[in-house]
């Protein structure tokens, strides 16, 4: 079967799916059937958090694929999930119509507000779902496409490549907070209707986005453990330990991680698309680095070169920081610098390493 | 009241009088007739006589002007003399006002004040500039002259001619020319004006420029407007020229703030090849411990900053050589798991400074001696903090050259630098190099927010934006290099300066960016890259 060839050898995938599975099918049970009066029902509320989180998830494989597989700190993936929800952001706005405040059936309402007269050229065409859906594939994929074409080429690796990304999202978060843009400016895409003509406000459509996000983050899965099994994924673990050998062996190393770092700044818009609808709003703090280099956390905790270890971080930190942020949010900024700097010198294999020791002193 | 045609004779007699005998002392008692016409209620007449005191050559002008000025000039109302009069108590102490004799205590009811209108208010004033044209300090009478610039008449005129004659400094007197000049150029005779416009040819105050633009397009005469025309281009093209000098000092000024912030971060990265994310925290701090120098010595602000400078060397020196012996020290040779460790560290840091301090900003005092500016025409003007940071950059560059060529500290730091290995097998203890580099890397971090501290608020995201930025620098003038850091900062700061009237600011960074990620294609290894076996790798 084409699944169990993938999941070949990949036992924690196989739990992980499983899981995953259970959960999808278990959370809309809970929503809909279980009265609300049960102590066992889920509030849509929540549905919607997990949603979040599971996009969260598929964001953080993305992470691991580059960072775990080929050895390059990204710590400006948060730019390809914005630019995925800006672009799922501007279908939703033409979405509105004139249901807007200004009530105009073209214009979004801070183009009103800004006495613009027409759409601008780079709005054409996201009145239509599948030209949105291309958008969300095409503009993350060209971005990591120029920047990785400029900076593999001239060998930028280590540090000098993780910085560049950092001031790449720096300098999008400042482009993007102007108005003159054309994105909203401060205050982002937001009070959205409706997508594909179902409500926004309804039950049903938010446990559809969920789902949604469910099969997004498990196809994500599989894609991403049948690129590393590949010829293509060994040899972008051999440039991870020693790219000039490879290099020396006579393979284009900057194509494989050129085509490894599209590969996961597309999934990391799609992410970034799945996200939108649940929250309601992007602006344009989500490219703050701050976001960026949480993303790398939640990697380093769960476990890198696991690819199933970016989700279980992604859980963990994400519900420690809901929680945290609302009960003591002072001590969220201790916590996550703390997890920074505890992971990364005691548990260099996060999670998982922790895991696969405990089961290799026992066995 | 006084009699009308009586007044005006009066008044016709006395600016006859002046007109013949403005040079010669006015005598008190013809001084103190003058000064009692202000007892009128004819606001006209009023101004009338305000311009006549002005004119009036007496030591007493200036203080009977100021007095009117605070309102405390009355006139007794059953003598109809005008005195001074000071509130105290119930009654008011009333003197004469050219003289300190006493009159005694008169009530309420006995005087009346000399009230006075805006416009009588801005005669006073442009009167007490006038009188300053003869101050003894020669920089009150420049500014005395040029504040006349826009207001100049026929009197102030004559005034001039007169005093510079007896001038002596050349700065004020080649003021009085520029004055006179601007008066010439409403002269009848053409001529005049053309040799008035001629000989302003070159100068760069507004005022010149907006006259000699009416002049080009509304003068009757053509000769006039050809000859306006062509001076007030070239004083254009001055203008640009001075403008864009200034863009260049700013440019500057900007790219030593630069410097001070990368060249510590130039060293760690240069030594140890790890990047401190915290480096920004660092400046951070010491920018905090300005703040906190300033408030433990609140009577001393203007030495403050020489006890801060230390103060933060040490600060953020001892906090870097924690950061490297208790995490970094743990992470060797995996530089991208210390820059989250390190990042790691920032978010604590500025949550600890968040939290003994407040997340609000808090506002350094500036020292008296850098705040101002050098004129040096009416275009360019040096502010003095910018000229400082310029100057305190250099400062720091050259020690730290210093300690890197001249000690043997120095001279571990750049053997480690350049082959870790062959320099532990020599025998240099690599860890305490480590160490110390770190420390004064650190430190000169903190230095770097001292000078910050000077020019933004500080507030505990200070550091953040800096981080980007000091990296760019670093890697543009090529690592391990402190010629190139140096070079580097310059060329970005004026670079960045040149390009934000431009593009605006927003997109003159992300220009910068795109720049430097072109510029590496070509370039790898930055302006000057390192030479050694490490470089290699």
């Amino acid at each position: 079967m084409f699944f169990s060839k993938i999941l070949n050898n990949d036992t924690g995938g196989r739990i992980f799916l499983s899981i995953l599975l259970i959960v999808t099918i278990l959370i809309p049970f809970l929503n809909i059937v279980v009265s609300p009066e049960s102590p066992w029902h889920l509030s849509t509320y929540t549905v919607t958090i997990i949603g979040k989180y599971l996009t969260y998830a598929l964001l953080a494989i993305a992470v691991d694929l580059v960072w775990g597989y080929l050895g390059i700190l990204s710590l400006g993936h948060g730019a390809f999930f914005a630019l995925g929800g800006y672009t799922m952001g501007m279908y939703l706005m033409r979405q509105i119509g004139d249901r807007g405040v200004y009530g105009n059936p073209i214009l979004p309402d801070f183009m009103v507000f800004l006495d613009w007269s027409e759409l601008p050229w780079f709005w054409y065409g996201f009145d239509q779902f599948w030209f949105a859906m291309i958008m969300i594939i095409f503009v993350p994929g060209l971005l990591a496409f120029v920047f990785g074409w400029l900076a593999f080429r001239s060998r930028v690796t280590g540090v000098y490549l993780s910085i560049m990304t950092q001031a790449l999202v720096y300098a999008l978060m400042l482009a993007f907070f102007r108005n003159e843009l054309g994105f909203g400016g401060n205050n982002g895409l937001t009070d959205f209707k409706d997508i594909l003509g179902f409500s926004l406000q309804l039950d049903s459509t938010r446990i559809g986005l969920f789902i949604a996000s469910s099969v997004a983050l498990a196809a994500g899965y599989l894609a991403s453990r049948a690129l590393t099994n590949s010829r293509l994924g060994r040899v972008a673990v051999a440039i991870r330990d020693s790219e000039s050998r490879v290099r020396f062996i006579g393979y284009r190393v900057e194509n494989v991680q050129l085509f490894i770092f599209i590969f996961s700044a597309i999934m990391a818009g799609i992410a970034g698309a799945l996200y939108v609808p649940q929250v309601g709003i992007i602006n344009p703090g989500e490219f703050s680095p701050i976001n960026s280099i949480e993303m790398v956390i939640w990697v380093a905790i769960g476990g890198r070169y696991t690819l199933y270890g970016g989700v279980i971080g992604a859980l963990l930190v994400n519900y420690s920081k809901t929680f945290l942020t609302s009960a003591m949010p002072e001590v969220w900024l201790f916590v996550l610098g703390g997890m920074f700097i505890l992971v990364t010198i005691f548990l260099p294999k996060g999670i998982v390493g922790l895991m696969n020791k405990y089961r290799g002193a026992n066995g | 009241m006084i009699n009308k045609t009586n007044f005006f004779s009066y008044v016709l007699l006395l600016t006859i009088g002046f007109v013949f005998s403005s040079q010669s002392l006015a005598t008190n008692g013809d001084f103190q007739n003058t000064i009692n016409q202000l007892t009128t209620k004819n606001l006209k007449t009023k101004f009338k006589v305000v311009e006549d005191i002005i004119d009036t050559d007496n030591p007493k002008v200036e203080f009977v002007l100021q007095s009117l000025l605070e309102g405390k000039v009355y006139y007794i109302k059953n003598n109809k003399k005008v005195v001074l009069a000071i509130k105290e108590k119930r009654e008011y102490l009333v003197k004469e006002l050219l003289s300190d004799n006493s009159l005694g205590k008169f009530s309420k009811h006995q005087i009346k004040k000399v009230g006075i209108n805006n416009r009588i208010r801005q005669k006073i004033k442009a009167g007490l500039s006038m009188l300053n044209l003869k101050h003894e300090d020669e920089k009150v009478r420049l500014q005395a002259v040029k504040n006349t610039y826009k207001d100049i008449n026929a009197s102030i005129f004559k005034k001039i001619e007169k005093l510079i004659q007896v001038e002596d400094n050349d700065k004020v007197r080649d003021a009085m020319l520029v004055l006179m000049n601007i008066y010439r150029l409403n002269d009848a005779d053409p001529y005049v004006r053309i040799k008035a416009i001629n000989d302003l040819n070159g100068n760069l105050e507004p005022i010149v420029k907006n006259k000699l633009m009416r002049l080009k397009d509304n003068d009757k005469n053509l000769e006039v407007r050809i000859e306006a025309e062509k001076v007030l281009n070239n004083i254009n093209s001055e203008i640009s020229f001075f403008k864009n000098l200034e863009k260049v000092f700013f440019g500057i000024s900007f790219g030593s703030v630069l410097i001070l912030a990368a060249i510590g971060l130039a060293i760690t990265f240069g030594v140890m090849g790890v990047i401190n994310m915290a480096h920004g925290e660092l400046i951070m701090l010491g920018a905090y411990t300005t703040y906190v120098v300033q408030l433990l010595m609140p009577n001393n602000i203007e030495m403050s900053i020489f006890a801060a400078i230390p103060a933060a060397f040490v600060v953020s020196g001892f906090v870097g050589i924690i950061i490297q012996t208790g995490i970094i020290r743990h992470l060797h040779g995996r530089p991208l798991e210390t820059l989250l460790a390190t990042f790691g560290v920032s978010l604590v840091l500025r949550q600890i400074v968040r939290t003994i301090f407040s997340p609000l900003n808090r506002s350094v005092e500036t020292p008296d001696w850098m705040s101002g500016a050098i004129e040096i025409n009416g275009v360019l003007s040096l502010t003095w903090n910018r000229l400082y940071i310029i100057v305190f950059c250099l400062i720091v560059f050259a020690a730290l050259i210093t300690i890197l060529k001249k000690t043997s500290l120095g001279l571990q730091v750049r053997a480690v630098s350049q082959d870790r290995n062959m320099a532990r097998a020599m025998g240099v203890r690599s860890n305490w190099v480590d160490a110390m580099t770190f420390g004064l890397g650190s430190g000169i971090a903190g230095i770097a927010g001292v000078a910050l501290s000077q020019l933004t608020n500080v507030g505990p995201n200070l550091g953040q934006s800096y981080i980007i930025d000091s990296f760019m620098v670093v890697v543009f003038g090529g690592v391990g290099n402190l010629w190139g850091t140096l070079i580097g900062g310059f060329g970005l700061g004026v670079i960045n300066k040149f390009m934000e009237p431009w593009v605006g600011a927003v997109l003159a960074k992300v220009l910068i960016l795109i720049f430097i990620i072109l510029f590496i294609q070509k370039r790898p290894r930055g302006l000057f890259p390192q030479k050694g076996r490490s470089a290699g790798d």
